[in-house]
């Protein structure tokens, strides 16, 4: 994975070979990273999952395991952060573009974003890295 | 010269993915020799937000009641389709 975008996600924040069983499960385990790490609030968790339910955030690449992008509103965050999960096998998510379609997720990273202009740089990292599929297989051994 | 063209570029929450998407699209447009005004919004927004835009670029499903063009931002987030999203950005903008 791209060193800089490694360099705005604490060691902590990171979980790899994840057993889940949903989407749900996924966004609770990271949620929980970012809040011992004092970026979110304890409303932050059910926040994103309601989130997903209603305006999903899985990102088709046309591959077989694909990424989601899990965030919420500013509110529930207390400062910028992300927490990256890789699964063991993939869960699905459904597609932001249209959410009666479900996506195959491998890899995900949980958002917490609170001034989209002091966050450009951070999502635009993101993005580069999902659009780099070897980027994205070097992050199953960051 | 014709008036500046508005783009309203819109996600779920106003914050996160249409952020990279206006910045994306700003960059692009820049090499392309094209400036607009940038607005951001949560989708919920769109339709009371919609008139003062030329043009709609958003990554979530937009009401079919809103008659502004509307171009899918999906493809600046995972790469796929970018460069006839950006095309078809170009010519709303020319117009």
């Amino acid at each position: 994975m791209t060193r800089t975008l490694m360099s705005h996600i604490d060691p902590r924040a990171i979980a790899l070979g994840v057993e889940a069983g949903t989407s749900e499960e996924v966004i609770r385990l990271l949620a929980g990273k970012l809040e011992a790490l004092g970026c979110v609030k304890p409303s932050y968790a059910d926040a994103v999952v309601r989130r997903e339910a209603t305006m999903p955030t899985g990102l088709p690449l046309g591959r077989s395991e694909n990424v989601a992008i899990p965030h919420t509103d500013p509110e529930h965050v207390l400062r910028p952060g992300i927490a990256l999960g890789v699964l063991s096998s993939p869960v699905d998510f459904a597609n932001m573009e249209d959410p009666d379609e479900a996506v195959p997720v491998g890899v995900v990273f949980l958002l917490a974003i609170n001034d989209k202009d002091k966050q450009i740089d951070m999502l635009q990292e993101i993005m580069d890295t999902i659009q780099s599929e070897e980027a994205l297989v070097a992050s199953r051994t960051p | 010269m014709a008036k500046q063209k508005t783009i309203l570029f819109a996600c779920g929450t106003g914050v996160a993915t249409s952020t990279a998407v206006n910045s994306t699209v700003t960059e692009a447009m820049k090499a392309r020799g094209l400036t607009f005004n940038a607005m951001q919004c949560k989708a919920t927004e769109v339709a009371s937000l919609a008139e003062s835009a030329d043009l709609i670029v958003s990554t979530t499903p937009i009401s079919a009641s809103v008659t502004v063009p509307v171009i899918k931002g999906l493809a600046f987030l995972t790469g796929i389709g970018k460069d006839k999203a950006l095309d078809d950005i170009e010519a709303e903008l020319r117009k």
